[in-house]
């Protein structure tokens, strides 16, 4: 199957998601599925809550915090303990208080950036009690966060905006594990490794050499990885491991998983505000950005790697093949790095670092963006919601009336929350960056000169800070510093927007809805998704471009512009 | 002539011009405005007035770095620079003064007015005493002659007056006050020309219409509206943005030439310049002259909006109450057409229709003669033999003459049967078939009969004003749903909203129905705009999103709206539709142009500002601007520049014509967003270029 021909397969698999897993979606949401009804209410009774009972967004967003908080401590404490408790055959001992501090956050947010190799720092309980339990429920709290925000959309004078505790078990039982298990099975079938056996070692007669081949239960870790947009992967070479995603198809299996929950919760979006073109059109805008992105880098790595070719020691017929999936080329590469990029999943591949200039800008830049195209899962969907309120508010005012959106008037109240929503990421970015080129321990990371040195610095807080988690690799991250400042970056990235987008959410139900008219913005156009595609272009690069100029332009322009 | 009603003081040169309410026409640059706006300009340059406009007030404290930092490293750049950084906040001080500056002007007008003279105020045994206007207080009585000045509004409670109101409407036609009914209201500063009232005072001093309207006309204590709220919230969110975004290009540039080996040369002066420049400047300049001015075009249509709110709300109108009468026709019934029965001729009825109405001077008795005329040529005619002619009275229903012997008579169908029945006539069997038809098609028939006989019908139409259907076709492409309310019956209502083109009529419109429609419609989430006048329409008026009260109502009517029409003007209520969404486009486009802007600043800056550091970033310099230095300069010059060119704009509001929402919003975006784009490369290389000429390096 051609490069073409993976597009055109990928593209009609995610429609099928669209349409029916955001329908499921919407029901599920919705209370009115059911069938896993038994194993909820133990969940319930344990936590003591009532799913039926409404909350208001103050009481969610208390809730949120509460349980990701807790979680943060017992991801902390597993990880610490993991000497003392079962399935270690590798007799691994604790992990360090940093590094385990930093992969709790990072994990809890959705972000797995992981400044450690797995296979030789986690032992299997922990991989899997720690871990993956956050690689589920993190990616709840990000769905139901979206799910919050439309039903603010979607109800007339309502002082609640639901359940979290409702909303995140049910997403996870009827969600995530059906789809991961199912993807599971089909993982493990084209091989990837699932054992608790622990590593093997081999020697090869043939040249007399001994390793350790490390194996572990990976199989059914790996479609959540991929499914709840998380990216932490279980052995250090993440997706470029055999083990994580043995085949082709795997590879391509990925790339639908890793996209299908954003794409989907347009649809579920659109079904809840009542109109399926409402939420086609934030499709359609993630779908421009995402392909301008896919096709720019895809381009970029086509192009020989200028490095190589200087030295003239080989050609380059297939573009630029360092730091590639040697396996599956730099097409299929880079489209997973895009998607896992853009999606706020962050596993990789390949390596960013290896990238072309302009290649690695199209990683990066996608992140700069806000996550939203189509970014994480739930993260992507409320976050290109707060870009389209301000389009709206921005966009409205031009055709004479006070602007609304979906029939909500945007006030002074849900212009302040969704500009600090939109805000928040590229201050902690840029100020975070400042912070490590003046510091020593933050300079001393980097693995080059000029300006990719820089960029490293960049891309890790720019990663973090939107809850994506890729490296771009040269930079030596496992230190105090970048474990304490990554944490802080992950922290405000995740949260800082989560709570102004539920209070955006609580305001939002609270309000009664104007009618629309024919003087009516029309929110489900091609202009309007050009409006904001506009409004996520203008706000990234008005925020990023000297930043950018300083990192990858300068480097691809010291190069020549392609070539 | 007694003492009491001695003429005013008429020297000519100490009597105010003559006064034309507050729309006098004003050119947007009159000589006098621009001069107080250039000193308003420098006066508003203390921190007090430049902390309410955050945008400002960086812009402001930005000149202050760069002026020290041009006092301990002069070069002609850092001055050159901080001088343009100055001008940015006169010109948008300017821009705030020149909008204020015509409702102040308007202001001193209207102070003109108020009358110094003393008030005569009516003690409790009906004694005289002449106070100070100042002096009066609510429930106060003042007795007002003629060639007297009204001292404070109030309410007439004895007598009949024509009054004179054009200090306050610019209309010079007098108008009746009297006790009791609708037209009992007075105000102060208006003249009284005929008769004696007894004015009972509503007002307290200092509050009264005139007090009000010069405070809003002045802008004096002018509040943010809540869409302006909003807007300098996004506003202060992407000023606050670009403070880290230029503060940290310090450390990154620092760091850059540590990775690369250079010696970059980031100095404080260019970037406060590229802060200033990404800043939107341009909307913050002109933000509140536009609301200031959206405020001003209300005047300018006779139309005092209470607040600005109201003008935003304006905007947002999707259902307007449009009063049959005098909005959507002429106001009076014309006859139209004259129909026979009973083997008559249509001009045996013309003829006996305008014997009929000669003495009739109602509109629709003069149209009766003047429909004879046009058809029949029938004039006046001799009278020798002593006419009587007979009025219209409430009980009989009919008006005529009678001409010796012969009575003609005209009036509604049953006082006519009857009349005719009591005279043994006979009426034809038609005739209940013709007064039906046109009743049903919207006309009021008038029954004529000549003694005994039945002649005909005199057909009396509602006249739909010329062009209105077509405003009412710009106002549905606008999504703006129109209700027609009318008194009329069911029928009659129809046939006139449909040939005006209404979308929706309330027919036999009663306050109370009124109501309910307003509350129905605000339900389903519409805001509703109505204009009312009399006592029972205040709940109405206060209920409605957007309630304009006329100038002639009551005092009732007047509190309970948000407006208020000096011209009384039943159609101005669609102008109000119209200013307010002119005032919202203007915000919204010149948002859209400021933001895109920025673009074209970072290609003239980016450049510039790492020269040092990576030569090869001047590939970014799309422009092939002369010199780093010359770079910065011209985006600065431009970015000041453009607010004084947008002033004209700010202050007239942006090009407006009725059209769906989609089709403004592209042609908007196309015409700020994607100009807003294009714009600053041409003139930022046409600067650079002036610069370069004048042998900048």
């Amino acid at each position: 199957m051609g490069y073409f021909g993976t597009i055109v397969a990928l593209l009609a698999l995610l429609a099928l998601a669209w349409r029916y897993l955001g329908g499921y979606m919407e029901a599920v949401f919705a209370g009115r599925v059911r069938y896993l009804a038994w194993a909820e209410r133990p969940v319930y009774w344990a936590l003591g809550v009532d799913p039926e009972a409404e909350q208001p967004w103050p009481r969610y967003a208390a809730a949120l915090v509460v349980f990701s908080g807790t979680a943060i401590l017992v991801t902390y404490a597993l990880q610490r303990l993991q000497g003392s408790l079962p399935f270690n055959p590798q007799h691994l001992g604790a992990v360090a208080p940093a590094l385990s501090w930093g992969t709790a956050v990072s994990f809890v947010t959705n972000t797995n950036w992981q400044s450690y190799a797995g296979e030789t720092t986690m032992s299997y309980f922990t991989q899997m009690a720690a871990l993956t339990v956050q690689q589920f429920v993190s990616a709840s709290v990000g769905i139901a966060v979206a799910v919050a925000l439309v039903r603010g959309f979607s109800r007339r004078g309502s002082p609640t905006i639901g359940n979290f505790w409702a909303d995140i078990t049910r997403c996870t039982f009827y969600v995530l594990l059906p789809v991961a298990f199912v993807a599971g099975v089909v993982f493990v079938a084209q091989g990837a490794a699932q054992t608790l056996a622990g590593p093997v070692a081999v020697h090869n007669p043939l040249d007399g050499v001994a390793q350790v081949i490390a194996r572990g239960p990976v199989g059914f870790m790996e479609p959540v990885k991929e499914l709840g947009t998380n990216g932490g992967g279980f052995f250090n070479a993440n997706g470029a491991h055999p083990f994580e995603d043995p085949t082709g198809l795997t590879q391509f299996l990925s790339c639908v998983l890793v996209l299908a929950i954003p794409v989907a919760l347009t649809y579920t979006f659109g079904r809840m505000v009542g109109s399926t073109r409402q939420g086609l059109a934030l499709l359609a805008a993630m779908a421009v950005i995402f392909g301008t992105w896919l096709g720019f880098s895809s381009y970029a790595e086509s192009q020989p790697n200028p490095a190589v070719a200087a030295a003239h020691v080989v050609a380059q017929p297939a573009g630029n093949m360092q730091g590639k999936e040697v396996r599956f080329g730099p097409m299929p590469t880079t489209l997973y790095n895009i998607a896992s990029t853009q999606t706020s999943t962050g596993s990789v591949s390949g390596a960013n670092d290896s990238f072309n200039p302009m290649g690695g800008f199209g990683l990066i830049s996608g992140m700069m963006l806000g996550e939203v195209s189509p970014g994480g899962d739930g993260s992507g969907l409320y976050t290109v919601l707060l870009f389209a309120i301000v389009a709206v508010f921005v966009g409205g005012l031009m055709i004479g009336r006070t602007p609304e959106y979906l029939g909500k008037k945007v006030q002074a109240r849900e212009v302040k929350l969704a500009a600090l929503g939109v805000l928040v990421m590229p201050v902690t970015v840029l100020v975070l960056s400042a912070v490590a080129v003046s510091v020593h321990a933050g300079r001393a990371a980097i693995g080059n000169g000029g300006p990719h040195g820089f960029t490293e610095i960049l891309y890790a807080f720019v990663s973090q800070a939107n809850n994506n988690g890729s490296a771009f690799a040269g930079l030596d991250a496992n230190n105090a510093f970048y474990n304490i400042t990554g944490a802080l970056a992950m922290l405000l990235g995740r949260f800082g927007v989560i709570v102004p987008t539920l209070a955006l959410a609580g305001t939002l139900a609270s309000k009664g809805t104007v009618a629309t008219s024919a003087g009516t913005f029309r929110t489900d156009t091609p202009l309007f998704v050009g409006l904001l595609v506009g409004v996520i272009l203008i706000v990234g690069g008005l925020t990023f471009f000297p930043a950018v100029s300083l990192g990858p332009l300068a480097e691809q322009l010291s190069k020549g512009l392609f070539r | 002539m007694t003492a009491l009603a001695a003429p005013p003081p008429s020297s000519p040169q100490a009597t105010p011009p003559p006064a034309k309410g507050v729309a006098q026409p004003r050119s947007l640059f009159d000589l006098e405005i621009l001069r107080l706006a250039a000193v308003g300009s420098l006066r508003k340059l203390s921190p007090r007035a430049q902390v309410r406009n955050p945008v400002m007030f960086v812009v402001l404290v930005g000149t202050g770095v760069t002026f020290l930092e041009a006092i301990a490293h002069p070069s002609v750049f850092s001055w050159s620079v901080t001088a343009w950084l100055l001008l940015t906040v006169l010109f948008a001080n300017f821009a705030e003064a020149m909008a204020e500056g015509r409702g102040k002007a308007q202001a001193a007008t209207l102070r003109r007015t108020r009358t110094g003279t003393l008030a005569r105020r009516l003690g409790a045994g009906g004694s005289e005493e002449r106070v100070p206007t100042s002096a009066l207080s609510r429930g106060d009585l003042v007795v007002c002659e003629a060639g007297d000045l009204i001292p404070s509004d109030g309410e007439v409670v004895e007598g009949i007056a024509s009054v004179d109101e054009s200090a306050i409407t610019g209309e010079s036609a007098p108008v009746i006050r009297e006790s009791g009914g609708d037209r009992s209201a007075v105000t102060g500063g208006t003249k009284v020309l005929s008769d004696r009232i007894v004015v009972r005072i509503t007002a307290e001093p200092g509050h009264t219409f005139l007090d009000r309207m010069i405070s809003l006309v002045e802008g004096a204590n002018r509040q943010k509206t809540p869409n302006e709220v909003a807007l300098t919230i996004l506003l202060a969110a992407l000023t606050l943005v670009f403070l880290p975004v230029v503060v940290v290009l310090q450390p990154f540039s620092r760091f850059s030439d540590i990775l690369s080996h250079t010696h970059g040369s980031l100095d404080v002066v260019t970037l406060v310049a590229l802060l200033v420049c990404l800043i939107p400047t341009t909307i913050g300049a002109l933000l509140s002259a536009i609301g200031i001015a959206g405020m001003d075009r209300l005047v300018q249509r006779n139309v005092l909006a209470m607040s600005g709110r109201a003008v935003e709300a304006a905007g947002d109108v999707q259902t307007l109450l449009l009063d049959k009468t005098g909005t959507i026709t002429l106001g009076n019934r014309v006859a139209s057409r004259f129909v026979p029965v009973g083997g008559h001729d249509d001009q045996e009825v013309a003829e006996a229709a305008q014997l009929a109405s000669l003495a009739d001077e109602t509109p629709e008795g003069r149209s009766v003669v003047v429909l004879a005329k046009r058809l029949f040529q029938i004039r006046e005619r001799d009278m020798a033999e002593g006419p009587v002619f007979v009025p219209f009275s409430a009980s009989t229903r009919m008006s005529g003459i009678d001409l010796g012997a012969r009575r003609v008579r005209k009036g509604a169908a049953g006082a006519v049967r009857q009349w005719v029945a009591a005279q043994g006539g006979t009426v034809p069997p038609e005739l209940d078939d013709v007064v039906e038809g046109l009743a049903r098609s919207g006309s009021t028939p008038l029954v004529v009969a000549d003694g005994p006989e039945v002649l005909g019908v005199i057909e009396l139409k509602d006249v739909v004003k010329e062009g209105i259907r077509e405003r009412f076709d710009n106002l549905r492409a606008m999504g703006i749903r129109t209700v027609m309310v009318t008194g009329d019956n069911p029928l009659t209502a129809a046939a006139i909203a449909q040939e005006a083109g209404v979308d929706d009529y309330l027919a036999e419109a009663t306050p109370e129905r009124k109501m309910e429609l307003i509350k129905a419609e605000q339900a389903g989430g519409k805001l509703v705009a109505m204009m009312g006048d009399g006592t029972n329409d205040a709940p109405a008026l206060a209920q409605a999103d957007v309630g304009v009260a006329m100038n002639t109502g009551t005092t009732a009517a007047k509190e309970a709206g948000n407006m208020v029409d000096l011209d009384s003007n039943p159609t101005k209520l669609i102008d109000v539709v119209e200013v307010g969404k002119q005032l919202l486009i203007t915000r919204g486009a010149l948002t859209t142009f400021s933001i895109a802007n920025d673009v074209a600043k970072y290609f003239a800056i980016i450049p510039a500002l790492f020269s040092a550091t990576y030569p090869q970033l001047n590939a970014l310099n799309i422009m092939r601007l002369h010199s780093p230095t010359s770079a910065v300069l011209s985006a600065v010059m431009f970015n000041a520049l453009v607010i004084v060119a947008l002033v004209p704009l700010a202050l007239r509001g942006v090009k407006w014509r009725p059209a769906p929402a989609m089709v403004a919003l592209r042609r908007n975006v196309l015409v700020y967003g994607v100009g807003g784009l294009v714009v600053p490369f041409v003139f930022i290389k046409l600067i650079d270029l002036f610069l370069t000429a004048v042998g900048w390096h």
